[in-house]
């Protein structure tokens, strides 16, 4: 059991290590802004006078590396500074009115619980889904549903996330008004009710996700059908549907799981598109709003957390698949 | 409410395919495929007929129907149309192919599926209209003619006589159809950016519901006509993700490739590098250098254009990287290999002549995934305003602008067609590549469970 603590351990290590280095390619991707945050607030009218003062306000009269450390001191400890839009300098404007400024976690935080409850929301429906297609299709494999599904599947993750967002605006709630098309969703809102404005988005990056989870439970399934206990099982008489579900499935937990994991991971991704089609309220609208007026904290603040979420995903499967593994869990 | 009547289907389904099997048994006296058939796949023929059932009764209706009762339909029967259009398209396009051509290329098109022959139709329809938007000039088609040229002739000098006659018949056919079009003149019936008198004329040409038979699509908001924003935005749009896709290529195919052929310090070094940038989504990440690309740029939009090729290039050359290293890395084990290194060969003639013709059939597969990813991504960030910039015609900015209309659809189908077609024009071709892909690696993994 202690070497699969250790390699846990080390994954952990190896994760947090490359958070890290993630962490400083930001940092100097946003260093690389022509002229700097000073002159980009203030724009081109700005004398030198204001343009030195809101330097030394943000720190930016000291060097590149102990401004990484302040920068990422403050994000260890939940800081993650001023947002632009939001931004009220003290010594610009003359009187210090600090206490109406927002700060870039606070901005972020409420957003950040309403995309978990979106993600939430698609994984409880998506992975059933596509686990449930999958065993059908390995069941039912080279038969017209397994065609059909394969065909719907993959048409479906091709597709633009856009072109399915709006397909089911279309369809659910122009057409036919059965859910709404704007995801307003605010504090105190009912459960059911939140449920139900999050359910056109949620129906979205389900059919952007099912279609990889559902083919490789599919090929997962059919690769252990040739074994010999497989072979066994059909021999003893156990009916198809058994001799996968109890028999086939465990065997192939490892890769599917892993499968999830990412997709879950690539959840991250496709939220930034469906939340500006949907109006929803998430870090990914936040973020893309913030790319467009180049509010630097902002987008720095919003790329760590996605590129965290991504690596912390990515770490799980990486975990998930070695203890579901025993060759894995005994390396030789 | 909604959720009781699925519920109720769905019992009726299962009743359904019991009577079905139930029927099947009594009928065929006990055959074994009815006797061993479960209640799973007897409810699936049951819906499968139910969900027929339904297409075929709403088709009828959708064609009978008048008046304000038809706009329900016109999305629906829009769909059924086109999938029957182009299955039948793709149907006697594979029987095309099993006629003329080669011995091999006939072998190819009869075990090729109805899905990759579609994909192959739809490719060729989506290269012919970028190719051809706009006035092809005579310059083009001189350069083409002389690149032809030089293919076949060097391949002559190498002495394979037969692929140089293929080039020349295939340089000779494209130039032949660039004469054509070149009198035909350009396929976009006005300019990608010019405005013209009527603004927000309704798709569909009927002037009783304020459309224009001049413009069939219909205009913008400002008057631009989409039909040729349509068509010159497959110019831009595949244009643009085919230049990326092949500049993404050389930088991770040829650093991958060297990556495997040195190994030591080099493949390490660009290795971790890989590593850190594939660690950051890479939607999130283009976003976050287009933000600092849109302050480099300023008002000079092409600028941010290129950039974004640069950055997309960049971003997806890790991917490809990943691919051809390890491609690489089984190929340069190979005692060919060892051979030719003893020979004394130099490192570009192991890569060029060693490596590259044997990573081909791989790396192919690869260009059509990858250019799948990159146009899906140049399409949201245009969607999202931070991609290709106008005047440019490009689908992703066009969905943005156009996609309020969808909310009218109830009252008028014909307005939210333009968004919709612009959308679908992306999906389309997407959905090709990936059905070529997939049978194509379905062909060479030898998968035939």
């Amino acid at each position: 059991m202690s070497s699969v603590l250790r390699i846990i351990l080390q994954r952990l290590g190896l994760g947090v290590l490359t958070l890290f280095i993630v962490s400083i390619v930001i940092f100097i991707a946003v260093n690389l802004l022509p002229g700097d945050f000073a002159q980009l607030i203030l724009g081109q009218g700005a004398t030198p006078e204001a343009v030195e003062a809101i330097r030394k306000d943000l720190g930016l009269d000291q060097g590149l590396v102990p401004r990484y450390f302040q920068w990422l001191g403050g994000v260890l400890v939940g800081d993650l500074g001023n947002s632009f839009a939001q931004a009220n300098f003290a010594s610009f404007a003359g009187t210090n009115t600090a206490t109406t400024a927002t700060t870039v976690a606070a901005q972020i935080a409420p957003r950040f619980a309403n995309t978990m409850f979106l993600a939430g929301v698609t994984a409880a429906i998506a992975v059933p889904f596509s686990l449930i297609l999958g065993i059908l299709a390995a069941l039912y494999r080279n038969s017209v549903f397994d065609r059909v599904a394969n065909v719907f599947t993959l048409s479906s993750i091709s597709s633009p996330e856009f072109f399915l967002a709006y397909i089911l605006i279309l369809f659910l709630a122009v057409m036919n008004p059965l859910l709404p098309s704007l995801s307003n969703i605010y504090d105190g809102m009912a459960f059911g009710e939140r449920l139900t404005r999050t359910l056109l988005p949620a129906l979205t990056l389900t059919l952007a996700v099912t279609a990889q989870m559902m083919r490789m439970t599919r090929a997962a399934i059919i690769n252990l059908l040739a074994s010999p206990y497989i072979e066994m099982a059909r021999l003893k008489g156990l009916s198809p549907m058994r001799v996968i579900v109890t028999h086939a499935l465990p065997n192939a937990l490892a890769p599917i799981i892993t499968v999830i994991a990412l997709n879950l991971a690539y959840l991250i991704t496709g939220v930034v598109v469906v939340e500006v089609v949907f109006v929803y309220p998430g870090i990914g609208q936040l973020f893309v709003d913030s790319v467009k007026i180049r509010d630097i904290p902002v987008v720095q603040a919003c790329c760590l957390i996605f590129a965290a979420a991504y690596i912390l995903l990515n770490l799980t499967a990486d975990v998930l698949s070695i203890l579901s593994n025993p060759r894995l869990r005994h390396p030789k | 409410m909604t959720l009781l009547y699925i519920a109720l289907a769905i019992v009726a389904c299962v009743g359904l395919g019991w009577v079905f099997r139930l029927v099947g048994q009594q009928l065929t006296g006990n055959a074994p495929y009815f006797r061993d058939m479960g209640l799973g796949s007897a409810f699936g023929f049951a819906l499968g007929a139910v969900v027929l059932l339904w297409v075929v009764v709403t088709y009828y209706r959708g064609m009978t129907a008048e008046g304000q009762d038809a706009n329900k339909y016109f999305f629906f029967l829009v769909a059924v149309h086109g999938l029957v259009a182009f299955s039948v398209l793709a149907y006697f396009f594979r029987i095309l192919g099993t006629q003329i051509g080669s011995e091999g290329s006939k072998k190819l098109f009869r075990n090729m599926p109805l899905t990759a022959s579609f994909g192959i139709v739809i490719i060729m329809a989506y290269a012919f209209v970028s190719l051809f938007a706009g006035q092809i000039s005579v310059t083009t088609i001189v350069i083409v003619g002389v690149i032809g040229l030089v293919l076949a002739e060097i391949v002559r000098a190498g002495g394979d006589d037969d692929a140089a006659k293929g080039i020349g018949v295939a340089f000779g056919v494209a130039i032949a159809i660039m004469v054509v079009m070149y009198f035909v003149g350009p396929l976009a019936p006005y300019g990608q950016e010019e405005v013209l008198a009527k603004a927000n004329v309704v798709p569909g040409g009927n002037p009783a519901m304020g459309g224009d038979p001049e413009f069939p699509l219909g205009t913008d908001q400002i008057g631009r006509d989409i039909l040729s924003r349509l068509i010159y935005g497959a110019q831009n749009t595949v244009g643009i993700a085919f230049a990326t896709t092949v500049l993404s290529f050389l930088i991770g195919g040829s650093l991958g490739l060297l990556a495997a052929t040195l190994g030591g310090w080099l493949d390490q070094v660009v290795s971790r590098a890989v590593d850190v940038l594939m660690a950051i989504p890479a939607l999130i990440f283009a976003l976050l250098l287009m933000t600092i690309a849109s302050a480099w740029a300023g008002s000079e939009k092409w600028l941010l254009t290129v950039f974004m090729v640069i950055i997309i290039a960049v971003i997806d050359s890790t991917r490809v990287f990943r691919l051809s290293r390890a491609v690489g890395l089984n190929i340069v084990v190979m005692d060919y290999i060892e051979a030719a290194k003893l020979r004394g060969e130099g490192l570009a003639y192991l890569i060029f002549r060693e490596i590259l013709p044997n990573a081909t059939a791989p790396l192919l597969a690869e260009f059509g995934l990858r250019f799948c990813f990159v146009f899906l991504t140049i399409a949201s960030l245009s969607f999202l305003g931070v991609g290709i910039q106008p005047p440019l015609a490009d689908w992703g900015t066009m969905v943005k602008d156009l996609a309020q209309f969808i909310n009218f659809a109830a009252f008028a189908p014909q307005v939210a067609a333009a968004p919709l077609l612009a959308a679908g024009a992306i999906a389309l071709l997407t959905v090709a590549v990936n059905f070529v892909v997939d049978w194509m690696l379905h062909k060479s993994s030898g998968l035939k469970e």
